[in-house]
């Protein structure tokens, strides 16, 4: 993508998020308080973020592929499973992710 | 308003604002992994300033999807903070320009903080207090995150990788922890979400696939009387 267009949808993103925000705080709460649209927006996040950690893990273009990803992401579950700071969530996946890299190299 | 729930709040706020600004990091790093530029991270941070969405968008963008696509799932996300902004109206009461102001300000920890006040103006406090101090860490650390990752050489490259998904996860973890309300819901969910978008992958452009797992909200099930989303201090 060239940089043109990176900016163009950094700054159409932007420019949309705010305007929902916005939205919020202007619009009558009856059109936002109805049950369906409640329902929609509570579940939403779990859909697309659990489609995001999927994506990001174990894809590569249109190909699903299994590399140093995949175990730095299960490393990430057992470390956020035993309650561990973000930073340290993290730095484990990271650090799993880079492990992998290097024995494949060798 | 006495002075000890005053800084009770400030300090609360402070606190979030230091955490976060830890996300604010890894949204940096992700980005640039995803071929922003530390320019584009960091206006992404000032300009849309909502986690999950900007996590969203450059994820998007970094499984090679196409620009709208990005955009979709960003705009998807954002609709959490209307829903915010509704139920903050009544304790900001908001008008004219600072409506335009406060608007940037509705996200998930801001409106946690402002509704479990104890009343209307310590939430204007909480409100103010915990979007000053989230808006200058998350961008501060948006640029530390970028830099540093546009300085790594190819096996940091590799962690970095890796760090993504995870960061991903742990954003999403809150939902699905037990004491989030109807955690067993949301775990369904979003299984069901990472399985449409696993299954789609060889069969739709990139990032498509992301957008399509939004179907996977079906699996709620119809709203039963007296559910209502409630924010929560997640991560943004």
């Amino acid at each position: 993508m060239s940089a043109t267009a990176l900016w163009t949808t950094v700054v159409a993103g932007s420019l949309g998020c705010y305007l929902l925000k916005l939205a919020g705080l202007s619009v009558p709460a009856a059109w936002v308080e109805q049950p369906w649209v409640a329902r929609v927006v509570d579940f939403v996040p779990a859909a697309l973020l659990a489609a995001l950690v999927a994506v990001q893990a174990a894809t590569s273009g249109q190909h699903l592929v299994v590399d140093g990803r995949l175990v730095g992401l299960a490393v990430g579950a057992v470390a956020l499973a035993l309650r561990a700071p973000f930073i340290v969530v993290l730095v484990l996946a990271g650090a799993a992710g880079a492990l992998v890299h290097v024995a494949l190299l060798s | 308003m006495s002075s000890p729930e005053r800084s009770a709040t400030l300090r609360n706020a402070i606190g979030l604002g230091v955490a976060v600004g830890l996300y604010g990091a890894a949204f940096g790093a992700a980005g640039v992994a995803a071929g922003l530029s530390v320019w584009q991270a960091s206006t992404m941070s000032l300009l849309m300033f909502t986690g999950a969405s900007q996590f969203a968008l450059v994820g998007v963008l970094g499984a090679g999807g196409s620009a709208l696509a990005a955009v979709g799932s960003a705009l998807l996300l954002g609709t959490r903070n209307t829903v915010y902004g509704v139920r903050l109206v009544p304790l900001l009461r908001p008008r004219g320009s600072r409506r335009v102001g406060a608007a940037h300000w509705v996200i998930d920890e801001t409106t946690a903080m402002a509704l479990a006040a104890p009343d209307p103006a310590l939430g204007r406090l909480a409100f103010l207090a915990t979007g000053a101090t989230i808006y200058l860490g998350w961008n501060v650390m948006t640029v530390v995150g970028a830099v540093g990752a546009a300085a790594l050489g190819d096996t940091a490259r590799a962690a970095l990788d890796a760090v993504v998904p995870a960061a991903f996860l742990a954003l999403l973890w809150p939902r699905l922890r037990r004491g989030f309300p109807e955690a067993a819901v949301q775990r369904r969910v979003a299984v069901g979400g990472a399985a449409v978008a696993l299954v789609l992958t060889p069969f739709v452009p990139a990032g498509l696939q992301v957008i399509a797992a939004v179907v996977a909200v079906a699996l709620a099930g119809r709203p039963s009387a007296g559910t209502r989303p409630t924010a929560r201090e997640e991560m943004p």
